[in-house]
């Protein structure tokens, strides 16, 4: 272990600038999981496949991944709609959401990542753009773009997302379904599309979360898998729901897995969010920010 | 009415006699290479229906409690077997594997069955992750490299080594569906089912949740140690990548969601059929679209058919459950929930 | 003497009798974020007492029940039974203690038969409790003949979705009774009952009470709280705002003005 203050900041730098990545990956979580209690484990799947469907457009027509995400969007929301009304028809009416809803959302991860092994195989894979590659030089500061640009685009999204939910009906509609149900019938507003709204904007972040992963990273089918601690760990310690905490909970998982990767070397890394998980919910399940 | 549990074990202890005398017959080894597989998973399938079937509590994390059985007997044969040649007995081996998943289960559920269902669920994945990382990184055991185990050739009476492993796991599985049955029958059965139906009520009801929470999750998870604990000798090379993979996990969770959850009979027919099918499908196809055949059936079951193998069995017999498996329990979809 | 008067002269007289309080609930307090659901709730109840609790929706009823019993931790205050501090109990240990309650929105264990519903509290509460050993047959007969004091033998072997939601409310009120408590709480048990199904419910009560189970009856039918109750407790907004004999609570201006309107 080589202790050197150019290492240690340059560590936590690039630690806050993944966090930055990390909350727009949980954000979809932070909705559909924190405020709607949808336990959508396969989030990180959807995720791998906005990645792919970035790569292929990349790696045929050239077009750059973050534009590619925003065209695919609406798609995503479509399918985000569908696999609520599913959710909803088969276990939320049913009063089973708590075991086989979660072994769906259990089954729709799996199908999506074997799926993909078997189209495309598991090398990795990744993208070309003009400003990976590129780095910032600043003082001791060695910040690559190919981590730069997705955080900023991701603070963009979040904060997007937070107008939306503060200021917008639908999406101050979104926050009342998830504390009274019957207020927002009393206000002949449907529960039920409320919800598939708000879960149709979840996956749909996962297409944009998806084409920062494969900027940031080369991709292969099982990357999902170690999203999936990083994300419920960032939304419970986040305070399940509240996007300013999710902000700040994945800037703190970026850095302590940034310093544990750059001192004590990457094969740890996995066990950080998870590890972090488990603490955070033997110990303060309300999160840091918590309602 | 119901049968008395040292017949049930009797019967299926004659039963397992049998298959096992006509597998011998059959002459080619490959069908005990074959059935191992599938009775370890009629462990596992019935291991985790105890807590999820039973109890309505998640566990994602099979493969964690699978593999730390494994990895003790990685462990112990490494300090022992390596260097002075003493070979512990397997069926030891299987309670050593069992107490370890047992104690680390009881302590995992420790930390997370206060919480709701979901976040336990949660946590187990993350256990499993943490515990993957945990061996990668612990050389004693082989880390990342893996771990070669020699297994013996032959053992007297029976003969070649794997049929002798065959037959341990077909004991462990007759335990396993005994226990179950057991649980079934009995108040902490009646407990279990409440705890599922409704917590919140069954604590009004004087019922100690917790702890029977803690209770499931210690033998859900020391049944899944056992199972565990042959591995080593059946494949050979472990390695931490595979032995903590995630088809443990669908599988496990499949099993008994295709099968049936409301008793011991859904995660044995479950494992049986699921099981030779991928034994099969594995040999024929790949052994990735038979993956993706189990995760696709467990959607459309759990979508379709929610009681699953034995639920349908029900409906189409249009008989009610208590002629059919003798107890009176079915499980039920909730009244249209009050918005 | 005004009403206030009187209820203080009442709650001391209720304080002397604290030690022999069965149920003792002193400054009681519970938030929910910054929405003050309980403040400052006192509450003695003697062994044997008829009590109504009665109060607008959202006073506070259900949550006072929920803190008493445990499924809710007060913040604020403690509560004694049976000489017995409660804090820190969980609410099946609350309910082994002899304190039984029933859910307003009844929740009945789905999977299982009426027959079985009720078998929950008698094995995990009465078997546990007595140490002596009940055989399967008597628990089998004790099942039988609680459901039949509700009325709803003949479903013995039905699942809870084949009941109404009356059916539901009865099933409920046996699953409490089956815990045998020395306190009962009924948390609106007779809503949309008929005038005879409420005359039936109340007798059980009656027959409960002079077997020597102190109830507490949380109800909005009238009638029926001031036929049952020896003694009144009113809720407005998180706040007891009177405590003493049904007829002089009703006549209390602040109870009219609060929960009758004028």
């Amino acid at each position: 272990m080589i202790f050197s203050l150019d290492l240690l900041i340059n560590a936590v730098v690039s630690g806050i600038l993944i966090g930055g990545f990390y909350a727009a990956v949980t954000s979809g979580v932070s909705l559909s999981f924190g405020i709607l209690d949808i336990v959508n484990i396969a989030h990180p799947a959807f995720i791998i496949l906005g990645s792919y469907i970035a790569y292929i457009v990349n790696a045929n027509l050239g077009i750059d991944p973050i534009l590619t995400s925003i065209a695919v969007m609406p798609a995503f929301y479509v399918l985000g709609s569908g696999i609520y009304q599913v959710y909803y028809v088969s276990f939320e009416k049913r009063g089973q959401e708590s075991l086989r809803g979660l072994a769906f959302f259990f089954g729709l991860l799996f199908i999506t990542e074997v799926t993909l092994v078997l189209y495309f195989g598991v090398d990795y894979r990744y993208v070309e753009a003009s400003y990976i590659g590129a780095a910032w030089h600043f003082a001791m500061l060695d910040i690559p773009f190919r981590i730069l640009v997705p955080c900023l685009v991701s603070l963009l999204l979040i904060a997007a997302l937070q107008i939306f939910l503060t200021r917008t009906f639908v999406g101050r509609a979104i926050m009342a379904v998830a504390q009274d149900q019957l207020a927002l019938r009393l206000m002949a507003v449907d529960p039920i599309k409320i919800k598939r709204i708000a879960f149709g904007i979840s996956i749909a972040t996962a297409s944009l979360a998806g084409a920062f992963l494969i900027i940031i990273q080369p991709v292969e089918p099982s990357v999902g898998r170690e999203y999936i601690g990083r994300i419920f760990a960032i939304c419970v310690l986040g305070g399940m729901g509240s996007l300013p905490g999710t902000v700040i909970a994945a800037m703190l998982i970026g850095i302590v897995e940034s310093l544990t990767s750059t001192f004590y070397g990457p094969s740890w890394a996995p066990a950080v969010s998870f590890g972090f998980l488990l603490l955070t919910l033997a110990v303060r399940p309300a999160g840091l920010l918590g309602r | 009415m119901t049968v008395r549990t040292p017949v049930f074990l009797l019967v299926w202890l004659v039963i397992s006699a049998a298959v096992f005398a006509g597998s011998l017959a059959l002459g080619n080894d490959y069908i005990f290479f074959a059935g191992y597989v599938v009775l370890q998973y009629v462990v596992l399938g019935t291991a985790w229906n105890i807590l999820g079937g039973y109890c309505g509590y998640v566990n994602f994390g099979s493969a964690a409690f699978f593999a730390l059985g494994a990895y003790s007997s990685v462990a112990i044969y490494k300090l022992i077997t390596e260097n002075d040649f003493y070979r512990m007995p397997i069926p030891v081996l299987m309670l050593i594997g069992g107490l370890v998943s047992g104690v680390v289960g009881f302590g995992m559920g420790y930390l997370t069955l206060r919480l709701r269902g979901a976040f336990f669920a949660i946590a187990t994945l993350a256990l499993a992750v943490v515990l993957q990382t945990l061996v990668v990184n612990w050389d004693f055991v082989g880390g990342s490299r893996g771990a070669y185990i020699i297994r013996p050739e032959q053992i007297e009476p029976i003969g070649n080594y794997i049929r002798y492993l065959f037959l341990l796991m077909m004991v462990l599985a007759v335990a396993g569906i005994t226990i179950a049955r057991l649980i079934e029958h009995s108040r902490l059965g009646y407990g279990f089912a409440s705890i599922r139906d409704d917590e919140l009520a069954a604590e009004a009801a004087g019922v100690p949740t917790l702890r029977l929470k803690l209770i499931a999750t210690t033998i859900s998870g020391a049944l899944m140690g056992m199972a565990g604990a042959p591995f080593p000798y059946y494949i050979g090379y472990l390695q931490p990548s595979s032995t903590f993979g995630l088809d443990y996990a669908v599988n496990s969770i499949a099993m008994p969601l295709i099968g049936g959850t409301t008793s011991w009979v859904g995660p044995l027919i479950g494992a049986l059929l699921l099981g030779s099918l991928q034994q099969i499908a594995t040999v024929t196809i790949s052994s990735a679209v038979n993956l993706l055949i189990v995760g696709c059936l467990l959607v459309i079951f759990v979508i379709i058919a929610p009681n699953g193998i034995v639920g349908l069995v029900h409906t189409y017999l249009q008989r009610k459950p208590e002629d059919f498996v003798g107890r009176r329990r079915v499980e039920a979809e909730m009244p249209g929930r009050v918005p | 003497m005004s009403m206030a008067e009187g209820a203080s002269m009442a709650s001391t007289a209720a304080n002397s009798a604290a030690a022999r309080a069965l149920l003792q609930v002193d400054n009681v307090g519970k938030r929910f974020g910054g929405f003050v659901a309980l403040e400052n709730i006192s509450l003695s109840v003697p062994a044997g007492e008829r009590l109504g609790l009665i109060g607008p929706n959202g006073s506070g009823k259900s949550t006072l029940v929920n803190c008493i019993c445990g499924t809710l931790r007060n913040e604020q205050g403690t509560v004694h039974f049976a000489g017995q501090k409660l804090d820190g109990l969980q609410a099946h240990q609350r309910t082994h203690l002899g304190l039984a309650r029933s859910f307003q929105l009844p929740r009945p264990f789905v999977s299982l038969t009426l027959a079985d519903n009720i078998r929950i509290p008698l094995l995990y509460t009465v078997a546990r409790r007595r140490g002596s050993h009940h055989t399967a047959h008597e628990i089998e007969e004790r099942c039988a003949k609680l459901l039949n004091e509700v009325g709803l033998g003949e479903k013995a072997r039905r699942l809870p979705r084949d009941l109404t939601q009356v059916e539901m409310r009865k099933l409920e009120l046996a699953r409490a009774m089956a815990a045998e408590p020395k306190l009962l709480i009924a948390d609106e048990a007779m809503a949309g009952l008929t005038h005879s199904e409420i005359e039936d419910i109340l007798s059980l009560l009656v027959r409960l009470n002079e077997q020597g189970v102190t109830i507490i009856l949380i109800e909005h039918i009238m009638s029926a709280v001031m036929s049952f109750s020896r003694r009144l407790v009113v809720l407005v907004s998180g706040r007891k705002i009177a405590d003493g004999r049904p007829e002089e609570v009703m006549r209390d201006p602040e109870v009219e003005r609060a929960y009758l309107g004028q």
